[in-house]
């Protein structure tokens, strides 16, 4: 029963991966930048879970109703403000992406030291649903399924916006080719700046399921952008399935490894599958022949 | 060599020599500083050997530094220096030819990621490893290595790290470097053998950074590995060789300077805060400073047009 319990807590740990990548792969895939402050924006919705729950009694599920939105119009502003004087001054996409990657650097000093100046170096936790339940024969906490659970149905949710609507065509069509989708009539620059929001929201909802069961503090948010790097590269940039197969890969991989080699190792053995799908398939394993 | 090609080494030589006798007059608060500045021109003006041409943004300065300053800690009280320091130079060129091998190939985004996990993942396998075999996490220095020492040797390596730069930047594979920080397709059309470009010169870039390590380890007495693979050393290096340009080789000097002062200041007096202001700086930088100090020096923003043009000139240098 042993191996039932590392696949399946393998398997949950993957699924929030997950999501935490696919806000990711939107600002990357569509919006075209390279959002390195990631993670502080994951740890800055789970310290305002915190916030929620320990001063107002606010449950998580809730606070993902307050943060989502909030993260959304503050990742627009982000947008708008900060990264539109780059995406006008690059001269290509290669320059944008050198040119983002380093001001994302530079917030991402900027929301850690604010987070440091407000709640310090210490960790933080609360109790919520820290009660187990059994699942084909092994036990789980509580609030690690519920947040594997709802990661799985934003994740659905996404895709079936993105494939299913019209503004998800056209955010589609955007990350396919900005300059074919302006032809056709699309304000690229308005769904640009809607997809790192919405990427903006879906961290933000990633950092309050993660503030359910892990415990944190304010330094921690680079761990979560080299995970949804490896995660948003290994599954092919701005594949939202792919986002899938990949933090379930490598949840898996990280329990598995956890479980039969070496805790101390875990960082290795994402570096190692990261190497290894890279060598095989240089665009990720779901991703396109050249972007 | 022509008497002109000899201008820029003897430049470096004897701005060495005029500063050898400095850590003599000035007392001990002084004499770290300008060893913190060294320390700083040492790595920045390393880095920008390979980053600076190829425009590869490489974040492992500090896996490269932390692993000479373990080897110093690991070896210190067994060797003498000298031997030390080749110890950590050879490790360095190792693991860099590993880590240059298996990732060149990635590009842009891929190797920023890659480098950027580098220093975390070698910083856990040292903790690892530490807490496995050796039982305990930290380790002492005690090596008779006084303040005045590492200044000199700091010194020297600056020294020969310039040289090297100004051999690089005349040689064909500068050349080659340049090409591929152009347009990596074009340059492997033409001929370049990019791969291998890309490979020598990062090991060499890396090597000068173990060493760096390895020297700088002496002055903590105690080390673990939150304190040799820390982070803002890589970050640190990167916009200090931003803010000065990292497309000339003394680039990275004009940037340094400023920004180890400031950061000095900042964080004696807002030790709470630094974080903060360190990005405000980065963000300054970036939107401000586009091209570095040498690049408002040396007129406008390097276009792509320009770089064409002088590459095409040394494609068919009139000798």
């Amino acid at each position: 029963m042993y191996l039932v319990d590392v696949v399946l807590s393998g398997l949950v740990l993957g699924g929030i991966y997950a999501l935490i990548a696919m806000g990711l792969s939107l600002q990357y895939g569509v919006a075209r930048i390279m959002n390195l402050a990631y993670g502080e924006f994951t740890i800055a919705a789970a310290f305002g879970a915190y916030v929620l729950f320990s001063l107002a009694g606010i449950n998580p599920i809730l606070a993902l109703a307050v943060v989502m939105p909030l993260s959304f119009a503050l990742n627009w502003l982000i947008y708008r403000v900060l990264m539109t004087p780059l995406v006008r001054r690059a001269p290509t996409a290669g320059a944008l992406e050198v040119d983002t990657i380093l001001a994302t650097f530079g917030l991402l000093f900027v929301v850690q030291g604010v987070l440091l100046v407000i709640f310090g170096g210490t960790y933080f936790s609360y109790s919520y649903l820290a009660i187990p339940v059994e699942v084909i024969g092994s036990t789980l906490a509580a609030n690690r399924l519920l947040a594997a659970l709802i990661a799985l149905a934003l994740g659905l949710a996404l895709y079936l916006a993105l494939t299913r609507t019209r503004i998800g065509t056209a955010v589609r069509a955007v990350a396919a080719s900005p300059a074919s989708a302006s032809l056709v009539g699309i304000d690229t620059a308005a769904y640009a700046a809607f997809a790192f929001a919405l990427g903006g929201a879906l961290v933000a909802a990633s950092g309050v399921l993660v503030s359910m069961f892990l415990t944190f503090n304010a330094s921690m948010g680079v761990v979560f952008t080299m995970k949804a790097l490896i995660v948003v590269i290994m599954g092919g940039v701005g594949n939202i399935l792919g986002c899938l197969a990949a933090g379930l890969l490598l949840g898996l991989a990280e329990a598995l490894g956890g479980a039969f080699i070496d805790t101390g190792l875990t960082l290795a053995i994402n570096f190692a599958l990261f190497l290894t799908v890279l060598l095989i398939k240089p665009t990720g394993l779901f991703g396109k022949a050249a972007r | 060599m022509t008497a002109r090609g000899l201008v820029a080494p003897l430049l470096v030589v004897v701005a060495a020599a005029l500063l050898a006798p400095l850590p003599l007059v000035i007392d001990a608060y002084w004499q770290s500083l300008v060893i913190n500045i060294l320390m700083y021109v040492a790595l920045a003006t390393a880095w920008a050997l390979f980053s600076g041409p190829t425009r590869y943004v490489s974040l492992a300065t500090v896996a490269f530094f932390g692993l000479g300053a373990y080897t110093m800690a690991f070896l210190g009280e067994t060797l003498p220096w000298q031997a030390v320091l080749a110890a950590s130079a050879v490790l360095g060129a190792l693991v860099a030819s590993i880590v240059g091998l298996s990732t060149l190939r990635l590009s842009g985004v891929y190797f920023v990621v890659f480098t950027f996990g580098l220093a975390e993942l070698v910083r856990q396998l040292v903790t690892w490893g530490e807490a496995k075999f050796g039982g305990t996490v930290g380790r002492f220095i005690f090596v008779d290595i006084t303040q005045r020492d590492i200044y000199w040797l700091l010194l020297g390596l600056c020294v020969v790290i310039f040289l090297a730069g100004i051999w690089i930047g005349r040689s064909r594979l500068g050349w080659a470097l340049r090409a591929i920080g152009e347009d990596e397709t074009v340059a492997r059309h033409s001929g370049v053998d990019a791969t291998r470009a890309k490979v020598l010169v990062f090991v060499v870039s890396a090597t000068f950074m173990t060493v760096v390590g390895a020297i700088m380890a002496p002055r903590w007495t105690y080390i673990d590995p939150t304190i040799a693979f820390n982070p803002i050393v890589s970050f640190q290096v990167l916009i200090m060789a931003l803010l000065g340009g990292a497309g000339r080789l003394y680039g990275p000097l004009l940037g340094v300077i400023p920004l180890v002062l400031l950061f000095e200041v900042l964080s004696a007096n807002f030790p709470n805060y630094f974080s903060i202001l360190l990005g405000l700086v980065f963000l300054g930088v970036v939107y401000f400073v586009p091209d570095g100090v040498a690049g408002l020096i040396g007129g406008g923003r390097r276009t792509t047009k320009s770089a064409a043009k002088s590459a095409a000139r040394r494609a068919h240098p009139a000798e």
